[in-house]
């Protein structure tokens, strides 16, 4: 399988501190990546940077065979889902509307996006919210909401998707809809996607790969080896018990 | 009625009342999509500064108060994306600093400034054909800008993070809308003046958020509600002993306030 995203001890700085150090870590296509770590681990400038949205101090990032500042050209290939707080939940647009902003693009500067309600129609039919799109997008639930900005993030046809805590503010069962949603996608369309989440017990069972941070790379592989290792506990800074049963595991305590 | 058009500066108040009508909900409808009310009232307090370094040089106070709101806008779009000081922070220091260099300054005038409290207050009805030109120019370019980037900016106001992974020039935009916020207070303080220019473009796109779900309905009550007010207030102020610009203003906070109230009964009963 093809290599969509790799770092080699990669090294960020922002406003003279270190956020993230000496990571490392490669994605393929048709993976799910899970990103795990507490509040304040670098999970997001992660992301912000395989967008090439923050500057990288030291190793390398290649995200679509672009690398250093070349990654800007990358982004066409990406779509992301910045987390729920970047956007007014009771903002006047439809369903349809929020999904052509992700549309846009330097290209379409001073320009109409061509086939644009096709490519939106697309992107709502691959989340199941084909029937959503005149619907006003402040009268949704959550789950529908997070529905809807996914197809945003999709209406570009990415091979890459990042997600930034997506499930934040979902009820259970709206976080095993969207977390199953995501499985279908990358099966479906061979989407290499980069979930980063602090809850680990949603985002474990069907990530394919775990990496845990906390500033440093704390480690990193299958899921069932991660949530094993004395590493998680130590970049969670406590103690975890895991409960698993055939299905994966059901319930954390910490 | 057709008396209240017979005489010339009632022709040129509503030409500016159409003008500024037209201008300040257009520009309202991205304030308050944007959050930026109190950048709003920030710069038009600041402009204070740049009138009265106008009336002290012999220069004229519209032009130097205009510099002055769109440099303290741009300064702060500027300065809080810097990253260091948060934007209401910056607005609030620009806010007392431009007032009191307005306040230092004037305090040392000698005799009297009538166009100083025309400023301060609005006077409409002393509008000059050169204004009126003045006013156009500024409406036809910042029309120009806000169709030919609707899209882009529509998409900054509901979602920044995006539309920078996106790749959109979401810096020089920004810039390019609060220059566009510092021009329609530059040319809004003739109608209704410094201290009241701030709800010119605040309440009308306030009034239409509420009543609107989604952006074209929002941007048209917008324009209604702006016109309604400024057309409004100039006819009230023809027929009743009220300063054109406290009627405009009054009208619009009227408008809002009915709103408000109109959308909890509707809530509440049906």
């Amino acid at each position: 399988m093809q290599e969509v995203i790799k770092a080699d001890n990669l090294t960020v700085m922002l406003g003279g501190k270190t956020v993230l150090e000496d990571i490392s870590f490669s994605a393929l296509q048709g993976e799910l990546t899970g990103v795990i770590g507490p509040n304040g681990a670098g999970k997001t400038t992660l992301l912000r940077a395989a967008l090439g949205l923050v500057p990288i101090q030291k190793g390398l990032l290649t995200v679509f065979g672009s690398r250093g500042l070349n990654l800007k050209e990358a982004r066409p290939g990406i779509g992301y889902m910045p987390q729920r707080q970047s956007f007014e939940r009771r903002f006047p647009l439809s369903a349809a509307d929020v999904v052509a902003t992700g549309l846009l693009s330097p290209r379409t500067l001073l320009r109409r996006v061509p086939e644009k309600g096709r490519k939106v129609e697309k992107a709502l039919h691959s989340v199941g919210m084909e029937g959503f799109s005149h619907r006003s997008f402040q009268s949704l639930s959550g789950g529908e909401q997070q529905r809807i900005l996914l197809a945003r993030a999709l209406a570009r046809r990415p091979g890459l998707l990042l997600l930034d805590e997506p499930n934040t503010g979902l009820d259970f069962p709206a976080q095993q809809s969207f977390v199953k949603l995501l499985q279908e996608l990358k099966e479906k369309e061979r989407l290499s996607i980069i979930l980063v989440s602090h809850d680990l017990v949603s985002i474990a069972p069907s990530a394919d790969k775990l990496l845990c941070i906390n500033r440093t790379m704390h480690i990193h592989g299958h899921p069932a080896e991660v949530l094993r290792s004395p590493h998680l506990d130590e970049a969670y800074r406590c103690q975890f018990d895991f409960l698993s049963t055939g299905s994966g595991i059901e319930r954390c305590r910490h | 009625m057709s008396e209240i058009f017979a005489y010339g500066f009632m022709q040129r108040a509503f030409l500016a009342a159409l003008l500024v009508g037209v201008l300040c909900p257009t520009i309202s409808f991205f304030v308050v999509l944007k959050r930026l009310s109190f950048l709003g009232a920030g710069i038009s307090h600041t402009a204070l500064g740049g009138i009265a370094i106008g009336l002290a040089a012999g220069l004229d106070p519209v032009f130097t108060g205009g510099i002055f709101a769109v440099g303290t806008a741009m300064s702060t779009g500027h300065i809080s994306r810097l990253g260091k000081i948060s934007e209401d922070t910056v607005i609030g220091i620009f806010y007392a600093s431009g007032m009191a260099l307005g306040i230092a300054l004037i305090s040392t005038f000698k005799g009297y400034y009538p166009e100083l409290f025309s400023l301060l207050f609005g006077n409409i009805l002393a509008v000059s054909r050169g204004d009126l030109q003045v006013m156009a120019a500024a409406l036809v370019a910042i029309m120009i800008f806000v169709v030919l980037f609707f899209k882009e900016l529509l998409a900054i106001c509901f979602d920044e993070e995006m539309a920078v992974a996106g790749g959109l020039p979401v810096g020089p935009l920004y810039m390019g809308l609060l220059a566009a916020i510092g021009l329609t207070v530059m040319v809004s303080i003739q109608l209704v003046g410094v201290v009241l220019v701030a709800a010119l473009i605040v309440i009308p796109g306030a009034t239409a958020y509420r009543l609107s779900s989604n952006y074209r309905s929002m941007l048209a009550y917008s324009l209604v509600f702006g016109l309604a007010g400024s057309l409004g207030g100039l006819f009230i102020s023809y027929y009743y002993p009220v300063p054109p610009g406290a009627a405009i203003v009054l009208i619009l906070a009227a408008l809002f306030a009915l709103t408000v109230a109109g959308k909890y009964i509707m809530e509440k009963h049906f």
